[in-house]
């Protein structure tokens, strides 16, 4: 058996398999439901091990088939595409955890599930997509597998956010379409390339590469939220707690991200785009977009509202790390996508736990449930303070790579922005935090369901707090050979900046 | 061995009309047995289609004197590539539609539309197979007879209503398009195809022929302004009958229009290529934006497909030039329409027979209570608004490469326009799929054969994507060598 070209392949249907078994099960095969989808998580997370592994020494693994004469899609495992890949692995594996106990009991499971390792199959396809083409086949299959968990909850309010939803992902994915198809009509092939596919073009396709490159952004932006295409964001929060956990932290944003990462380095190549002078604009969009979600996020009372702000400004760090076109940022920016995963999941899991345990929706409604919920608590403000950037969270990091990148290249203005959102990051979780430890509880919580002497269901509580670790150890361990940190490094060298 | 020189001696084409036509008559004879009589007849239709296709495979295209009379007297049949699509196309989906028609109609009508469906197969096949323009006449009028029968075949006064239009408008068209095969003829003294071809210049009375053909045929396949009579037949027809209006009927007539370019017209009718091609763009436009706007989904199906219909006239304006490709392309895209929108039609039958009506915002909780057929919908709604992985995508993107090849900037922005507001119209659907209605009411079962056909119908659609070089090179099977034949 050739592995180089099967893992690929198996990796994608480790999540594709037993969404499609899922589907067929009734609703009450709770037990065979669950064991799939733990069979599929982990066995995607062994796959993905055994990747990084070969990837890591130096193997090659690429599925091909022929799409259209002189257009293949390419599944393919480069260090870039695995970054990602582990990201999804794990928090898929921690989610369905958490999904498990969160929607026991509630309707229309096995759709839910099913649609939800759908998700996660066109996550691994962005992911290991070795052109564009394959890339946006998997990326418009996550606009359509996404919507019905968006809309899953049934009500007008949910037809309404999946409605808005639907509006900009489709919008984006028609401009996508369109800059791929001009591209290929230049080039000739849309293969991911280390430094890009484009230094051969003449002089004379310049303006028109800039319209592609602003084409491509603004299909992409749409799932990466970027200022003024972020709207949809906030109206899916009406989803359940695992659904804008997953959105958030691991399938759609991070698609967008992934894309606009792909589109950059290997597409047009670093050099190449700052030569054509749109990173600096890019890098504008982003730094708005880091500025604007942080000070909307101020004003949201709804704690899950609060976060979808933070996660646009959080999100364009990416962006920003990319577009500032120097090996350090890069680095920066590239490993937020991790770091910020962690992170925001995180956070989600433990909003959806006091929504879930005591009926809290609002900031205002938190006083004082540190006391009533402090392992929650505790990994909402691990976080939190990463967010905020402090060290040695995660958060931190990625910040300090993507100051050192401003100054390395001279973008002093970087810093500014980079110091404004920490503090307002600090503003707007810190008053949260406060509340939670510091006021005293309230007589009655607004909805409380009982769990015994455990401050809220097991399934509930061990994702967060698992997430929360791996935020502190990403951080705290930076410099360990497994950390994320090190592998983005490991890519910059090979993929980025090949000498 | 044997069996090789078996499949070579018989004469498939014959076998592709004829059959059809024994199997209507013996339905209509016999009409306590229609059902399994019709199903036996499609089944043994699809074995002959297969053996034509094994046969052009290895032989080449195919031309049969039917009783030993040559081109000029008697009548031809002539099969390539192109032909052998629009057979595996119809035989396709006819198997769906009339495996899901054996659950859909109660006996009563059953006794109907099993020989009137035959009667239309037998049109269909033999209008494929023509080689001369007469034939195509003869045949384009037996198809739309057959199918304002079938519209007008429940009786009620919205059907009628609907079939009366379309009859008028199928008449008028087909008559249309005899006066231009008559100038044809009386130019250039003869009706095949083949010789056609060699003998035409363009003058005067071939222009006039032109026109009226292609406004004769643009009228059947409804293409923008000339669709007023689609919307209300198909939307008023039985499941069944209004996806075969919509997956195979319309697809007749812009066969042979597809046909007279390929081989007539085709190398001095700029002009008129580039007026199709703005009239196709317009129905894109014009029938997505009014499928968005319709209330209940069977109206909203039937616009969806004067919209699709538009984009197989792109092909028109960017054929110009070397640039044969394509019409292949066309051709695709209109076998992945007829997978899609039958599935969506089969579908939408679903939906009526388990709510009683199909207005959109009262679609209760389908998601739930009916999955199969919604994830039908959805299915082909995918194909239908060009996302990957598709046919409708595929088909689009090719499209697309040519509109930005020659730079006609404003096609591909119709495309890609289209496909948007296409997955406007479809989540529309879905979207109601999901919630509850205001008074929640009982439904009634749908069999699962009917549940299953839509479904497997709109995994074709998607399927197909995949099959895309193998489908554009049996396309393109022996068309060049028609092209040829005329450039000597």
């Amino acid at each position: 058996m050739n592995w180089s070209v099967w893992l690929p392949l198996m990796v994608v249907a480790s999540a594709l398999l037993p969404g499609l078994i899922i589907f067929c099960l009734p609703e009450e095969k709770v037990y065979w439901r669950t064991v799939l989808n733990l069979a599929g998580a982990f066995s995607k997370l062994l796959l993905t091990g055994w990747m990084l592994w070969g990837v890591y020494h130096g193997y090659q693994y690429e599925a091909r088939i022929v799409f259209l004469p002189n257009l293949d899609l390419v599944l393919r495992a480069d260090s870039l595409s695995l970054l990602f890949i582990a990201l999804s692995s794990l928090l898929w594996l921690l989610t369905t955890i958490y999904a498990i106990g969160y929607l026991e009991g509630s309707p229309h499971r096995s759709r839910f599930f099913g649609f939800f390792s759908l998700c996660v199959t066109s996550t691994s396809g962005v992911a290991l997509s070795g052109n564009l083409i394959t890339f946006l086949l998997f990326y418009e299959l996550l606009t359509l597998v996404t919507y019905p968990l968006v809309v899953h909850r049934g009500t007008e309010a949910a037809r309404q956010a999946g409605q808005a939803y639907l509006i900009y992902t489709m919008s984006g994915g028609a401009l996508l379409l369109l800059g791929t198809a001009w591209l290929y009509t230049l080039t000739g092939t849309l293969e991911f390339k280390p430094l890009g596919i484009l230094h051969t073009l003449d002089e004379e396709n310049h303006p028109a590469l800039i319209i592609i490159f602003a084409l491509l952004i603004a299909g992409l932006g749409v799932k990466a939220a970027l200022v003024p295409l972020h709207g949809w964001l906030p109206q899916a929060m009406i989803a359940p707690a695992p659904v804008s956990a997953l959105l958030h932290a691991v399938a759609v944003v991070k698609a967008g991200a992934f894309g606009i990462v792909r589109v950059v380095y290997d597409v047009f190549g670093i050099d190449f785009a700052a030569g054509l002078g749109v990173t600096e604009p890019l890098a504008c969009l982003a730094a708005i977009t880091i500025l604007y979600g942080s000070l909307r996020a101020l004003t949201q009372d709804n704690l899950k509202r609060r976060l979808a702000f933070s996660t646009v400004s959080q999100v364009s760090y990416i962006t920003l790390g990319v577009a500032i076109a120097g090996p350090l940022a890069s680095i920066g920016g590239v490993v937020h996508l991790v770091h910020q995963g962690l992170m925001k999941i995180t956070l989600f899991f433990c909003a959806g736990n006091l929504a879930e345990t005591l009926g809290i929706h609002k900031v205002r409604e938190m006083n004082g449930v540190g006391r009533r919920m402090p392992w929650t608590m505790t990994a909402f403000t691990i976080g939190a303070f990463g967010m905020i950037g402090a060290p040695p969270i995660a958060g931190f990091v990625s910040k300090w790579y993507l100051g050192l990148g401003a100054l390395e290249t001279g973008e002093y203005w970087m810093i500014p922005v980079l110091v404004g959102s920490g503090l307002l990051n600090a503003v707007y979780f810190l008053p949260v935090l406060h509340r939670a430890w510091f006021r005293d509880p309230p007589d009655n919580w607004p909805k409380v369901r009982n769990f015994g002497n455990k401050e809220t269901a097991w399934a509930l509580l061990l994702p967060p707090v698992i997430t929360a670790t791996l935020a502190l150890l990403a951080g705290v361990m930076a410099s360990a050979w497994f950390s994320p940190l090190e592998w983005v490094k490991l890519i910059a060298q090979r993929e980025f900046y090949r000498p | 061995m044997q069996i090789e020189t078996m499949l070579t001696a018989v004469d498939w084409a014959v076998v592709v009309i004829m059959l059809p036509l024994a199997g209507g008559i013996a339905c209509f004879l016999w009409p306590v047995m229609s059902k399994q009589l019709g199903l036996i007849t499609v089944t043994g239709i699809a074995l002959s289609v297969a053996g034509l296709g094994w046969r052009i495979m290895e032989h080449g295209a195919y031309r049969h004197a039917v009783g030993g009379w040559g081109a000029p007297l008697g009548i031809d049949l002539f099969a390539d590539g192109l032909s052998l699509c629009m057979l595996i196309m119809i035989t396709t989906v006819g198997l769906g539609i009339s495996f899901y028609a054996s659950s859909y109609f109660e006996s009563r009508r059953a006794v109907w539309f099993w020989p009137i469906w035959l009667f239309l197969l037998a049109a269909l096949n033999a209008l494929f197979l023509s080689a001369d323009i007469f034939n195509l006449y003869v045949t384009l009028e037996l198809t739309g007879l057959a199918a304002v029968a079938l519209t007008a075949l429940t009786g009620r006064i919205d059907a009628l209503n609907g079939a009366m239009r379309y009859l008028l408008a199928m008449l008028l068209g087909s008559l249309t398009y005899l006066l231009g095969v008559a100038l044809l003829y009386h130019d250039a003294g003869s009706v095949d195809i083949a010789t056609l071809a060699q003998r035409i210049e363009p003058n005067a009375t071939v222009w006039t022929a032109l026109g009226l053909m292609s406004a004769g045929l643009a009228l059947k396949t409804a293409l923008f302004p000339l669709n007023f009579w689609l919307p209300p037949a198909h939307a008023s027809a039985p499941a069944p009958v209004s996806a075969l209006l919509s997956a195979l009927v319309v697809k007749a007539s812009f066969y042979i229009l597809l046909r007279l370019w390929l081989e007539i017209f085709g190398s001095f009718a700029d002009n008129a290529a580039l007026l199709l091609g703005l009239l196709g763009a317009t129905a894109i436009l014009w029938g997505s934006l009014q499928a968005l706007c319709q209330t209940r989904i069977k109206l909203l199906v039937a616009y969806s497909t004067v919209a699709q219909i538009g984009y197989l006239f792109l092909a028109y304006p960017l054929a110009s030039g070397s640039n044969d490709m394509i019409w292949s392309v066309a051709v695709y895209l209109a076998f992945s329409h007829a997978l899609a929108k039958s599935a969506m039609f089969l579908a939408t039958g679903n939906l009526i027979q388990f709510g009683g009506h199909d207005r959109i915002t009262d679609l209760d909780r389908a998601v739930q209570r009916l999955p199969l057929t919604v994830a039908a919908f959805a299915l082909a709604g995918v194909s239908i608004m060009g996302l990957p992985p598709s046919s409708g995508f595929t088909g689009k993107w090719l499209l697309l490469e040519t509109a930005v090849t020659q730079e006609r900037w404003d096609l591909a922005l119709v495309i890609i326009a289209g496909g948007v507001l296409a997955a406007g119209y479809v989540f529309k659907v879905l979207g109601y799929a999901f919630t509850q209605a205001e008074k929640p009411h009982d439904a009634k079962t749908v069999s699962a054969s009917m549940e299953w056909t839509a479904f497997l119908l709109a995994a074709g659609a998607i399927l197909l994507g995949f099959m895309a070089p193998e489908i554009l090179t049996l396309i393109r099977l022996d068309i060049a060598v028609n092209i040829d034949g005329k450039a000597v």
